[in-house]
């Protein structure tokens, strides 16, 4: 890894009083090119970390709309490696990239070598998904030898014990659920994010970022007043859905400088 | 991976060697951990071990019998061929076995709504029935290519109150109906059972779907014994996710001298590529919950399975198998769509037995097999279900009903 971590990104935010801006896009929709210069756009629209998804066949905690971009990436070609050079898009253009990603994708190339891969890519670390810190232990040891964060879950049905076992596992910060549920704009957040940020408080002083529902600015303050970084997913790459590239790059644009003010009027 | 991790990973709960484990987002561990402890408690519970038998005898029609069946075993080789008839059980399969089970079970844990998958049909009639029987509300998430193959078992779940849900992306069959499945569950689970209808998916359930279905091979034993004098040479059972063959596999584990067969889809053959053969192709990834052997491109997406039963038509396979077939305990074979479609004619024929084309894989193994034990051997096939779900594909397959379809068009 060359440059800040997750962490040195939300410290600095914290430092400025704000929440940090967390955007998710999956590379390779609508073609890889395009979604780098999607990510690139977030950084430059205000976006403080990019969350890089790699397209799965069998998405289980994604909704239909970041199942839909899956499917296409796939169908289009894209591949596990792609996430590489993304990340060093988004390294270069200044935020650290995390990587979102189902397990069996990491496992099938071996936890050690996708390590050492995105370690080079300049990868910030990795969120999972689907991989609880009970399963992790070969991860666990990869990520200490490169130094990469791993972003594990959290969830309102998380009993005080996983709490304890689940942040105990984090580097970099802790992915709060907003809701029971999978990705996907919401019209409100759900009322137990000011709950669950409370208990995640009480047993880590790691950062805490709070995902699922987020589609608005507004939301985006809501959250901001309570999580260390609101992580926006579907309501992004809604924009680039069913579109021209550039008129999804422009209503990109727009929806992430509107978020990236919600992050800051908290 | 290396030996060492395996051995570490043997000794956890929830693994069978390096396979099983909880590959599942952090919302569900709760609900995990709280049906882990619900059928362990159960499993301990007088009263709860009562009103299961209890339902077993009076309900679903157990013990099911053997039939031994010597027209078919002509074609076997000469080995003497009995099936353990899970085809009589109430709603026709080996499946509700594990339901009644998981039915009580949700009533125990204070829930009222029960989802479910299905790819043949059979379990989501079973979960449908079950629903039905304890009042619970139940939705099933079925394949919209299954929903077309098994159009009569999607109105057997409605007419039993059930809502069926045809799920359109992927490859819009039982992979894809599990992935539904989840998200339900993870969105609903303070209210929702997810009864899932085999031996895979997140510990415990490869474990406690297997404990329900093991009555299958502890009737059979006993059975076989009783008619033979012995035990079997082999037992034979289709393997999908695998419930069925766990059910009659586990009572013979012990006996080192009785092989165990599973038998899988080779679809349209191995070198086709569409088939679902996992053990004659795959490599070991996580799928579902599960690691185990899983269809799976260079990059680890999950490839398309394929087979003429929609009940088999699955890219991973029961953890426990994995276990089974590395530890060499149990062996793996696969019969193609043709063969086992000349098994499920051959039976009809010789015995008047329409068994589920998923029974008629076991059915071809055991027409393999049979030879190889000889005249003295004794082949124990699961018939886990019967064939009347599967009267279109077979009228598609034999043309029977062409000289009915051209008159319809004059």
């Amino acid at each position: 890894m060359n440059g800040p971590g997750a962490g040195d990104v939300l410290a600095r935010c914290r430092a400025e009083q704000r929440a940090a801006l967390v955007g998710y896009l999956p590379v390779g929709y609508p073609d890889v090119p395009t979604s780098i210069r999607a990510m690139e756009t977030l950084v430059e629209a205000g976006c403080d970390i990019v969350e890089i998804g790699i397209p799965y066949s069998d998405p289980l905690m994604d909704g239909p709309v970041i199942q839909r971009a899956a499917a296409a990436a796939l169908a289009g070609g894209s591949r596990v490696a792609d996430v590489f050079t993304a990340a060093r898009a988004v390294r270069a253009a200044g935020a650290p990239p995390l990587v979102m990603t189902y397990w069996n994708l990491v496992l099938r190339m071996g936890e050690d070598l996708f390590a050492d891969r995105l370690a080079d890519a300049g990868g910030a670390g990795l969120i999972t998904p689907d991989l609880i810190p009970d399963e992790a232990s070969a991860w666990i040891a990869a990520s200490d030898r490169t130094g990469l964060d791993r972003v594990f879950l959290v969830a309102p049905s998380s009993t005080p014990e996983r709490l304890v076992r689940v942040t105990a596992a984090c580097r970099g910060f802790v992915y709060a659920a907003s809701t029971m549920g999978v990705t996907g704009a919401r019209s409100q957040v759900g009322p137990d994010v000011e709950d669950l940020v409370r208990r995640v408080r009480a047993v880590t002083d790691l950062p805490v970022c709070v995902g699922l529902g987020v589609s608005s600015g507004e939301q985006a303050a809501q959250v901001a007043r309570v999580a260390d970084g609101v992580i926006v997913g579907s309501a992004l790459v809604s924009c680039l859905l069913d579109v021209e590239p550039e008129q999804g790059l422009a209503a990109l644009r727009a929806l992430t400088e509107e978020l990236a003010d919600g992050v800051r009027s908290r | 991976m290396t030996d060492d991790r395996a051995e570490k990973e043997e000794q956890r709960v929830g693994r069978f060697g390096a396979f099983g484990g909880r590959y599942v987002p952090e919302a569900l561990i709760p609900a995990l951990e709280e049906l882990d402890e619900a059928r362990r408690k159960a499993a301990l519970d007088p009263a709860f071990l009562a009103e299961l038998e209890h339902l077993q005898r009076t309900y679903i029609g157990r013990p099911s019998i053997i039939t031994e069946v010597p027209r078919f075993a002509e074609h076997c080789g000469g080995a003497r061929v009995i099936l353990k008839r899970e085809d009589l059980n109430h709603t026709g399969s080996h499946k509700i076995n594990n339901v009644i089970g998981q039915a009580l079970l949700t009533r125990r844990m204070g829930k009222s709504r029960i989802i479910a998958e299905t790819g043949a049909g059979q379990h989501g009639v079973a979960a449908a029935t079950a629903a039905a029987l304890f009042g619970l509300e139940c939705t099933v998430y079925m394949g919209r290519v299954d929903t077309e193959r098994q159009a009569l078992n999607v109105a057997r779940m409605r007419m039993l109150g059930a809502q069926v849900v045809p799920v359109e992306h992927g490859s819009a069959t039982l992979k894809d109906a599990i992935n539904e499945a989840l998200r339900d569950w993870v969105t609903n689970v303070r209210t929702t059972h997810y009864l899932l209808g085999t031996v895979a998916g997140p510990h415990p359930f490869p474990e406690m779907v297997r404990d329900f279905h093991k009555v299958i091979g502890e009737e059979a034993r006993a059975q076989v014994l009783d008619l033979t004098g012995a035990l079997p040479s082999a037992v034979i059972a289709c393997v999908g996710g695998g419930s069925n063959a766990m059910g009659i596999f586990h009572r013979f584990i012990p006996d080192a001298e009785v092989r165990l067969i599973g038998v899988e889809a080779g679809g349209a053959g191995i070198e086709s590529g569409r088939h679902a053969a996992r053990f004659a192709s795959a490599s070991p990834g996580v799928l579902q919950g599960a690691m185990s052997y899983l269809m799976q491109d260079e990059d680890g997406q999950t490839t398309q399975s394929h087979s003429i039963s929609a009940g088999l038509d699955y890219p991973s396979v029961g953890p426990e198998h994995a276990f089974l077939r590395d530890s060499g305990r149990a062996e793996y074979r696969y019969a193609t769509d043709e063969q086992a479609m000349r098994a499920f004619e051959l039976l009809c024929r010789t015995e008047g037995i329409i068994p589920a084309i998923e029974s008629a894989h076991a059915l071809s193994g055991a027409m393999e097999v049979g030879p190889e034990v000889g005249p003295d051997g004794i082949l124990l096939v699961s018939l886990s279900g019967r064939g009347d779900k599967d009267m279109e594909t077979a009228a598609d397959y034999f043309g029977l009903l062409d000289d009915v379809a051209e008159d319809g068009e004059q």
